[in-house]
């Protein structure tokens, strides 16, 4: 009854509960508990399929003399789904339809390929929001960092090994710069995380589209605005042979994972990043610099987010183009809060998500079905994580315990 | 009218907050609801007033049995309710926060009557001498008149049952016996009071029928006769002293010298007003004072949370504004905070962690980066006996603790480091009679090790409790230092802003 906040004084910091409001929001999502993780995956699938059903030409013409032979639109939608999600386990799993091993395991090499990218930008997503930073800019963050291991990578040359390292730090600093440029801002004058991190997705944008359309960037006998190829000695070296795109920036994705849990579960700094997070004010109280903790964030965050642009432009994609980063940055945020900004979380959420992007061409072959499907199921998928009442509702899961104790 | 409460039952999961609780008030008494906090009581009236549903029970209104589904119920039935943080609209005149909710409209197009919403005010005021102007702005009315507001409100409504939960918690001793002449008038007019609180005084000054509840039961019914110390075993189960055990003070060398310390908020108030004073060594100093009169601004300017605009404070000759917190802390300063859950404890990180939030990057804690898991339990085991924290585990959260297991885990904390300077706001709000014994233990035991004290509390009883010096804050500034058997009603009129000579 005597809410919080209610009180009779006016509040002295005007910034306060505002902050605090956001705070609490990103925590009741990141520490929602995996039942509704789980079953937010399960309602997004299940709405997806209602719009496969929507989306196929069979259907929708047996609709249409539904009473007179019902059963021909039953099967028509039986059809439909069995082919879109078999076309979807063909795509990112195991193709069924394979003649050789290697053919058949493909797609989940294909499907870890996808998600290598989305594991580094997650886990520095997650290791933000957990220190209480609603960081917006991986975009940016990927695209600078991809930018600078590009450059690295194309215009310099070097022996093997040296080379492709030199080239991942690049990648690192260069998205650690753009994630600096917004802490350092918040720490020392306030600026809001997320309206400086937007802002820095375009600007850095728009600085790579211009560096593209300099002779130093700008690929020879290209009319294109993309960058040359990345030299051999910069690639990361394929770790199943050249038949699969699997790349050496996946074991390196699964190293910064584990590195993230040591981080913030195992050292002194983490510890300072999880207290400012969860409570800035008690952490203060206690000693703690909240304008560090935000520098050294924003700083980790970057850097991990340039880490992912290394995917593209030092794995796959080979070069650079404004394109690169594609809607990496944004991905990143859904899979960071799909894994409830946990490392293994992360792990799984960016695999299950680069198994969805995988799955797109198959199942635009094999099932007919147009490949915007599988964006709209992760947008479904970021729906109803970010509504846990929601899903609770739906399923009738209990409240957390830290509302009960409110009532109580 | 006659208000029954039969059988009532509250449970929230495994937790009975309210255990068959029978009640009677009778039409024209003040009834005092005596127990600690978390005792139930506020959940007893929220079930009342329609806010929460019983799970058992009946509530009867001149024994006929009635059902409320909200406030609103309640209020058409002639049940009105002051709650401890007030319900007040602070841009709006008394008037319009009287009429919000049930305004008063005249003529087809339905325009608000604000004329007779004020009358209404003003018949009301002069009755009971509430002495409030209608065309006052809330925001500008002191604590004390904006209670007098909500009790309007609530008369307006014609109510014949007035419940005031904790209605003396914000006031200063003046305004609490201006309060309690407005029950005892209210009651001779015919209205019904049901009075919340866990303060004896004022239950033994006002109350016609006290019924004591303990862990969600009536464990007995009192006269306003019996002895503070008889209410209050009553109230915690075992016979409990109300003074503080402590051996005269022994003040050693000067400990903490304050100068002119000023502090100017963003808003340019001076919150602070060049105050000056000296703590020394084994002595206690409490600061009286109303609520918001520049004790948190001292107390957090001291740690460094708050910047000083002029002014300095210093530890043992050592310079300790302008420093970092860090700094400050590890300089010798243990710092209680005012508000427990916002700046003492991290609510979602458990216990040992709670415990290490300052040290967590020294020894054992940590070598070098890594933090030791072990050695973090060890201490946390070693500090949860120590200081008698009530926990299922040391990696239960600090948010699922009582209010008094927090604040122990607050002062295990603070405690762990050598001290030369202990600053506790507050250290009892809140806290149950036991948990109260243990922290004023604890923190005499402190300055007998040596370290001066500064205690802030907005409770009296408190103050003179643990001090070796009182000193008055009022509109930032220190009014005057007195001895701790200074008598109440020069501690009041101080805490009014008189000066010591006019006080006395």
């Amino acid at each position: 009854m005597s809410a919080e906040g209610q009180t009779t004084e006016a509040t002295p910091d005007e910034e306060a509960p505002r902050e605090s409001r956001s705070r609490q929001v990103l925590r009741e999502i990141a520490e929602s508990s995996s039942m509704v993780v789980l079953m937010a995956i399960v309602a997004s699938m299940v709405i997806g399929g209602v719009l496969i059903i929507f989306a196929d030409q069979a259907v929708r013409e047996s609709a249409a003399y539904f009473f007179s032979r019902p059963g021909d639109t039953f099967s028509a939608i039986g059809d439909a789904l069995g082919s879109a999600y078999s076309a979807m386990f063909n795509g990112a799993v195991l193709n069924t339809q394979a003649e050789s091993f290697a053919a058949m395991i493909k797609p989940l090499t294909q499907t870890l390929t996808m998600a290598t990218p989305l594991i580094f930008a997650g886990l520095g997503l997650g290791i933000g929001f957990r220190a209480g930073l609603f960081n917006i800019g991986a975009q940016g963050q990927v695209l600078i960092g991809a930018t600078v291991g590009a450059y690295v990578g194309f215009a310099w040359s070097l022996p093997a090994g040296l080379h492709l390292l030199l080239a991942v730090i690049g990648c690192a600093l260069g998205g650690a710069l753009w994630g600096f440029i917004p802490g350092v801002l918040k720490a020392r004058t306030g600026a809001h995380e997320v309206i400086v991190t937007i802002m820095l997705n375009y600007i850095g944008l728009y600085l790579v589209a211009w560096l593209l359309s300099l002779d130093a960037f700008q690929r020879e006998g290209s009319d294109n605005p993309i960058s040359p190829m990345v030299a051999d000695t910069a690639q990361y070296p394929k770790i199943l042979g050249a038949q699969f795109n699997l790349h050496l920036g996946f074991l390196l994705a699964l190293a910064c994972a584990w590195g993230a849990w040591w981080l913030m579960e195992r050292s002194t700094l983490g510890f300072r990043l999880r207290a400012v997070g969860a409570n800035p004010s008690a952490a203060r109280t206690a000693g703690m610099s909240i304008a560090s903790a935000t520098i050294i964030t924003m700083v980790i965050a970057g850097g991990l987010a340039g880490l992912a642009g290394s995917a593209p432009v030092l794995g796959t994609q080979k070069f650079l183009s404004a394109s690169t980063a594609g809607s990496l940055g944004f991905d990143a945020i859904t899979v960071a809060l799909l894994g409830r900004s946990r490392p293994l979380g992360i792990v799984l959420a960016a695999i299950l998500f680069g198994g969805l992007q995988a799955s797109g061409p198959t199942l635009q072959v094999n099932a007919n079905l147009p490949v915007d499907i599988v964006v709209v199921i992760q947008a479904l998928i970021v729906l109803f994580i970010a509504a846990p009442p929601l899903v609770r509702a739906m399923f009738r899961l209990p409240a957390p315990a830290h509302e009960k104790e409110v009532a109580a | 009218m006659k208000l029954e409460l039969r059988g009532i039952t509250k449970r929230f999961g495994d937790f009975t907050a309210n255990d068959r609780i029978d009640l009677l008030v009778e039409p024209g008494t003040v009834h005092a609801l005596l127990g600690e906090n978390g005792a139930g009581k506020s959940t007893l009236m929220n079930v009342l007033f329609g806010l929460y549903d019983a799970d058992e029970g009946e509530v009867l209104l001149d024994d006929a049995p009635v059902v409320f589904t909200g406030p609103g119920d309640a209020m058409a039935a002639g049940i009105g309710m002051v709650h401890q943080h007030f319900m007040l609209v602070h841009p709006f005149t008394v008037a319009e926060n009287v009429m919000l909710g049930h305004e008063d409209v005249r003529g087809p197009a339905k325009l608000l009557d604000l004329a007779a919403a004020r009358r209404k005010v003003r018949e009301i005021s002069d009755r009971f001498n509430f002495n409030v102007d209608p065309d006052a702005v809330i925001e500008d009315l002191p604590v004390g008149a904006q209670q007098r507001v909500e009790i309007i409100k609530a008369l307006s409504r014609d109510a014949s049952i007035l419940i005031l939960d904790e209605p003396t918690a914000v006031l200063t001793p003046q305004e609490t016996d201006e309060l309690l002449g407005i029950v005892k008038d209210l009651r001779d007019a015919g209205t019904s009071v049901v009075l919340i609180t866990h303060k004896l005084r004022e239950v033994k000054a006002v109350a016609d029928t006290i019924t004591v509840i303990r862990r969600g039961k009536v464990v007995g019914t009192a006269e306003p006769s019996a002895s503070q110390e008889e209410l209050a075993s009553l109230m915690v189960g075992r016979a409990v002293t109300m003074r503080v055990d402590k051996a005269p003070a022994t003040p050693g060398e000067t400990m903490l010298q304050v100068d002119g310390l000023t502090v100017v908020d963003d808003a340019q108030v001076v919150q602070l007003d060049g105050v000056s004073f000296d703590v020394k060594a084994g002595e206690i100093l409490a600061i009286a004072g109303v609520q918001g009169n520049g004790q948190t601004e001292l107390t957090e300017a001291l740690l460094g949370v708050v910047g000083t605009d002029a002014g300095t404070a210093t530890l043992d000759g050592e310079l300790i504004t302008g420093r970092s917190i860090k700094d400050v802390l590890f300089s010798g300063i243990g710092f209680v905070p005012e508000d427990r859950t916002e700046d003492g404890i991290v609510a979602t990180m458990t216990i040992a962690n709670n415990l290490m939030l300052d040290t967590h990057d020294k020894a054992p804690y940590a070598k070098g980066f890594a933090l030791q898991p072990k050695a973090i339990a060890d201490e946390a085991r070693k500090h949860v006996e120590q200081f008698d924290v009530r926990a299922t585990s040391i990696e239960q959260t600090a948010g699922s603790l009582s209010g008094g297991n927090q604040q122990k885990v607050v002062l295990a904390r603070e405690l762990s480091r050598p001290l030369k300077l202990l600053i506790a706001s507050n250290p009892t709000r809140g806290l149950d009679v036991g948990s109260i014994e243990f922290v004023h233990k604890r923190i005499v035991a402190e300055r007998d090790a040596g370290a001066a004290v500064i205690i802030v509390s907005a409770e009296l009883d408190e103050v003179v409790a643990l001090a070796d010096r009182i000193a008055v804050m009022y509109h930032g500034r220190i009014v005057g230092i007195v001895p701790p058997d200074t008598d109440r009603d020069t501690l009041g009129l101080m805490m009014a802003g008189a000066h010591q000579e006019e006080a006395a």
